[in-house]
């Protein structure tokens, strides 16, 4: 089959947040850049975000970048690197500033300077006090940040291929990263994207989980063509989860419903909380009414049929008071749960947010895989940025508001690197081999070809709910293994999926069977490397790895301050050293810790 | 020239989960008996911005333009 090539210095993949700060880097640097995106732009999933962008301006209290590393790195629970820490900590308030050039409508002081709240596990003088960091655009700040850079790279001549999803990497048979092979939905016609670098800002597979917070577009499609390219993916059990998400939906239920006077109750109406948190009960931290709720359901206390999901009650509050004070979820519960909430309980779970791990990368956005003793090679030509690579800043845990500031720092990051290397001459077009696109036209033609096979639906909802079961936000060593061979299982079933509908264009079964292929990688990833994990740290909670006093949390230094590397060729792991060293000689590494609130 | 459906079910596809459910229980429900003309309508309430199409949806926000006003009403049935 003929396939048709575009030649670019760089080619891009996603265009949420870390894709179009790359982008920009490189076209008003001259350099002629391609993104690849299936969505428009503005409609990438970096909208949802809220909450705001970090940066220690010190607008509104006292503040400076050692204390923003120092909350960081415990907030990752001391797996983050230190050294990529500091670079993205340093970098803020540069990168927040370009970003007010650049229009980004930021919430302003009575003088005129950015306004500044407080977020949580944000601190002065290291963990002392609350600091106001969060640097916000009313409540879209994603939004107006996506707005911003997308306007900047339309004056800057980005090229977008609107629509197109990208298949497979393309590797030389000495490892260097050539570019891509991507499909144009409009006409199923698929091309080869070559290109002197190439970088995945493709976001997080948060649709691995059956709750999830994520958009439907979130499968992850950068680390499922990293993993089938032989890359390793990093620190893939490290996912954050809220507390409350409405059952069998996702959307989240904000803190404030209980806030409000919101009761937890498991199957027989006991308001279980009062068991795990005396004291503050309802309104104990995330970590704490998660695992409540889980205990309950794998205690056979749930609701519903299967058990599986506990209710948030405000039937005890006044019509008035939700009418008033709570209107965005009743609304949401009407919608998603089809219950009103003055008259019934809201079915809740642990739901799936944001992705800790990724493609691996260092601090310049280049893509690291061990190779010859060094644990962090360079990828010649492939780069990396935002929630689809692993640098690492987030380590086991991420603090709200940093994924605005790791998107928009490592995506110019990644993009200095290619502009210097491209200005210095280290980056050229190397030959494509011949059999550049035959992986991806296999598996375009192994789908057009199936008979007797699964459908899509069934296979990716059995990886979801055996992803919610066995590797969610509350792990337990059986569910874990008994996890890895339903998986293992599942994704042989993944390779025989069928697709009704044939058809070239606009095929959006065809998109959503590709789009399987990249999830059911990050399933893998995942809990392999959960199971492999036996201490508790950050976001991975394990049962048999309690708080002692040996091991704080049942964080097992000795044993466990180390990355884990996750291979797609024979389902492997490796390990490689955790960075303690910071970038320069200005800030002494942090020192381990137990991490307390 | 009519419009391509396939790629209206697809433009479905948006930046808010909020959004994917309900377009996923429109595009079950309603998608394949829309007529050439809702089909417009609807291509054209597409290009909104994710948060205020889905303000309108859930009414916090009153629908900002008649065209739009039977779509919305479709995509906000529970």
């Amino acid at each position: 089959m003929n396939v048709a090539k575009r030649t670019f210095d760089a080619v891009i993949v996603g265009a949420g947040g870390a894709g179009l700060r790359a982008a920009l880097q490189l076209s008003e640097s001259g350099l002629k850049t391609a993104v690849l995106t299936k969505v428009f732009p503005t409609r990438s999933h970096t909208v949802a975000a809220q909450g705001g962008v970090a940066a220690s301006l010190g607008n509104s209290t006292e503040d400076n970048w050692h204390w923003h590393m120092y909350d960081t790195v415990k907030g990752s629970d001391w797996l983050g690197d230190q050294d990529a820490i500091e670079f993205m900590c340093r970098k803020a308030n540069e990168v927040v500033v370009e970003l007010e050039h650049y229009g980004m409508p930021f919430d302003r002081t009575d003088n005129g300077k950015i306004y500044q709240r407080p977020f949580g596990g944000h601190s002065q003088n290291y963990g002392q006090s609350p600091v106001s960091r969060s640097c916000a655009a009313a409540d879209r700040t994603g939004h107006a940040m996506l707005h911003a850079l997308y306007q900047r790279n339309v004056r800057a001549n980005t090229q977008f291929f609107v629509e197109w999803m990208a298949l497979d990497l393309i590797r030389d048979a000495d490892g260097n990263v050539l570019g891509v092979t991507a499909m144009e939905l409009e006409t199923g016609e698929v091309s080869i994207f070559h290109a002197k670098a190439t970088i995945f800002a493709t976001g997080g597979a948060g649709r691995i989980f059956h709750s999830s917070t994520n958009a439907f577009i979130n499968t992850g499609d950068g680390l499922g063509m990293a993993a089938r390219a032989g890359v390793p993916l990093e620190d893939m059990e490290f996912w954050q989860f809220h507390p409350t998400g409405v059952f069998g939906a996702g959307v989240l239920i904000t803190e404030g419903v209980r806030g409000e006077g919101g009761i937890l109750r498991n199957g027989s109406g006991e308001r279980f909380m009062e068991r795990y948190a005396p004291n503050l009960k309802d309104l104990a931290s995330r970590d704490v009414v998660s695992r409540a709720m889980t205990t309950e359901i794998n205690e056979g206390r749930g609701c519903g049929p299967d058990k599986d999901h506990v209710l948030l009650d405000i039937t005890h509050l006044s019509p008035e008071t939700i009418m008033k004070r709570l209107p965005g979820i009743r609304e949401i519960a009407i919608q998603f749960a089809g219950v009103d909430p003055i008259k019934a309980p809201i079915p809740v779970v642990p739901t799936a947010h944001y992705q800790m791990g990724g493609i691996p990368t260092n601090y310049k956005g280049q893509v690291v895989a061990p190779k010859d003793g060094n644990p962090n090679a360079p990828v010649s030509g492939f780069y990396a940025a935002g929630e689809c690579a692993c640098a690492s800043v987030h380590g086991a845990n991420r603090l709200g508001t940093n994924s605005l500031l790791d998107l928009l720092v490592f995506g110019k990051s990644a993009g200095e690197t290619v502009v210097e290397d491209y200005k210095r001459g280290a980056l050229e077009l190397k030959p494509l081999p011949a059999d550049a696109a035959d992986a991806s036209l296999a598996r375009l033609a192994r789908l057009e070809g199936q008979t007797g096979g699964e459908s899509v639906h069934e296979v990716g909802l059995e990886m979801r709910r055996t992803m919610q079961k066995h590797a969610g936000v509350f792990r337990f060593d059986n569910l874990l293994k008994e996890g890895v061979t339903r998986i293992l299982e599942v994704a042989e079933r993944a390779k025989r999926t069928e697709i009704k509908d044939k058809s070239k264009v606009w095929n959006t079964a065809r998109m959503e069977a590709l789009e399987l292929d990249n999830l059911i990688e990050v399933a893998k990833a995942t809990i392999v490397s959960a199971e492999a994990r036996k201490e508790s740290r950050g976001a991975h909670v394990r049962d048999d790895a309690p708080d002692t006093a040996e091991f704080p949390n049942g964080r097992n230094d000795n044993e466990w301050l180390k990355h884990t590397l996750w291979y797609r060729d024979g389902n492997r792991l490796e390990y490689k050293p955790v960075t303690m060293k910071p970038l320069s000689q200005e800030v002494e590494p942090i020192a381990l810790a137990k991490r307390t609130y | 020239m009519s419009i391509d459906r396939g790629r209206v079910r697809w433009q479905c596809r948006r930046a808010l989960l909020e959004l994917d459910l309900v377009f996923a229980r429109f595009l079950e429900r309603d998608f394949d008996r829309l007529t050439e003309g809702q089909l417009a309508d609807l291509e054209d309430l597409l290009r909104c911005e994710d948060h205020d199409l889905w303000a309108m949806v859930n009414g916090s926000k009153p629908c900002s333009d008649d065209r739009w006003k039977e779509m919305i009403g479709l995509l906000g049935q529970p």
